[in-house]
């Protein structure tokens, strides 16, 4: 019994201590300076964060390079699979188009309308400069569902500040560099927004999965949500603006999950336009 | 003479392939997310450093293997360190395996494997869940360990492969 635990001992010890051949550093050691790194960059000791915003700039930079050849093969089998799909896609546009200009005539007179509304009751209407910005990086990883972009604190990018794919919400920026920042899209299972369900006006919490679709929560049970309602932000909090169209709703009957379908693909991201919203009256 | 210099140079740089192999992976992430596959995903960073800890210890230097963490948790978001002591625990418990192991094989290195991956994500959950309260599916977790361990039978035979046909044993394994 006790040779046994002699030899749990010693080969405990001599894999944390023992340096082997061409290993510089005991792996006790570089344990320990990873737990100081982690508590020192939790308590946002500067020198860590500076010595992160060294690391996410090459990162970011090698990792954009790195996935050119998955880039390219993926670009290239969704680039065949769009070739498969064309004189579908084509039907289906040609009679959206139709609508669309019929519902166009009426859009103008509306939007003057609201923006008449939006100035008496001091909403968030007015945009900053619009950021144009490459996405650099889009890993899904298990844990964080976020995009890197090109463009940092040298272009006036700011903590908070929106990104939109079009017109389309698709997440905040949480991190700001110099040269880079990252956007947390909101099929996060951190992100949560307020929106509104139209057209019944109901006011919700958008909740992210970790997949490719949101969820919504905390709305009453009783509350008629319709199937297909479109999801848009509802500006409490005044973080965003309200009324940006974020996605459509599926309602699984079966379990009652109410299930956001975005209308932005993010795993198909190139460019986005980064804003904040400011009240008419600051600006 | 010139022929021994390039195979020479040849077999340096096909030595150095685990470590490409591990900053490739740890830049680009891959772990076939594009493909959409719902309950498919694994580590293979785990698995190579495992596997190289285990039978290569020279190939991959702890150093190496702390700075590729670092680099992975820039390109995942997670609170940066983090990467690296996961990385080092698993490096810790393959020279634990190591240095008790008699006759190698296969079956008890992956269960080795298994145990070690399982301590190591439990690990990742609690620090993240209850210190950076970051919220993580339990349930991608479980896919992404038992995929990890499945596919170790795998890639351990790659490297198997790829270290006595294209480098050449140069120790013991």
């Amino acid at each position: 019994m006790e040779t046994s635990r002699d030899d749990f001992v010693i080969a405990i010890r001599s894999a944390f201590l023992k340096k082997g051949t061409q290993q510089r550093f005991s792996l006790l050691g570089l344990i320990f300076f990873s737990i100081i790194f982690l508590i020192l960059g939790s308590l946002n000791f500067k020198a860590i964060n500076y010595i992160k915003i060294a690391i996410n700039e090459v990162v970011y930079r090698s990792s954009f390079i790195v996935s050119g050849p998955e880039n390219f093969l993926k670009d290239n089998y969704l680039k065949a699979q769009n070739h498969f799909n064309l004189y579908k896609e084509y039907e289906k546009n040609k009679s959206e188009l139709t609508t669309l200009r019929s519902k166009d005539l009426l859009n103008e007179f509306i939007v003057n309308e609201n923006k008449k509304l939006k100035n008496i009751v001091e909403d968030y209407v007015i945009e900053s400069d619009t950021i144009l910005a490459k996405v650099l990086s889009d890993k899904g990883s298990p844990f964080l569902k976020s995009t890197i972009i090109n463009k940092g604190s040298k272009h006036k990018v700011n903590l908070g500040m929106v990104a939109m794919d079009g017109e389309y919400l698709i997440g905040k920026v949480i991190e700001v560099n110099y040269l880079s920042s990252r956007v947390l899209l909101l099929s996060d299972l951190n992100s949560k927004i307020p929106v509104t369900v139209e057209p019944n006006g109901i006011q919700s919490i958008l909740s992210g999965t970790g997949k490719d679709y949101g969820i919504i929560q905390y709305s009453k049970k009783d509350e008629i949500i319709e199937n297909q309602s479109i999801i848009y932000t509802s500006g409490a909090g005044g973080l965003f603006k309200a009324g940006i169209p974020v996605g459509r709703l599926n309602i699984n009957y079966l379990n009652e999950e109410k299930k956001v379908t975005f209308f932005s693909d993010f795993s198909q991201l190139k460019f986005v336009k980064i804003y904040s919203y400011i009240s008419s009256e600051a600006k | 003479m010139t022929e021994l210099r390039n195979k020479n140079f040849i077999r340096k740089i096909l030595s150095q392939i685990p470590l490409i192999l591990l900053f490739l992976s740890v830049l680009n992430n891959f772990d076939f997310n594009y493909l959409g596959l719902k309950y498919f995903s694994f580590n293979f960073s785990y698995i190579l450093i495992f596997y190289y800890s285990l039978k290569k210890n020279e190939s991959l230097g702890y150093i190496y293997i702390f700075i590729a963490g670092l680099f992975s948790d820039v390109v995942i978001g997670t609170p940066i360190g983090l990467s690296s002591l996961m990385y080092l625990i698993l490096c810790g418990a393959a020279a634990y395996l190591r240095n008790i192991t008699l006759r190698p094989s296969l079956i008890k290195d992956c269960i080795f494997f298994l145990i070690t991956i399982l301590i190591v994500n439990s690990l990742l959950f609690i620090i993240l869940n209850f210190i950076f309260n970051y919220q993580l599916e339990y349930f991608d977790q479980i896919i992404n360990i038992i995929c990890t361990f499945l596919l170790y039978f795998l890639f351990s035979n790659l490297f198997d492969f790829f270290e006595n046909y294209f480098v050449g044993r140069t120790n013991a394994g």
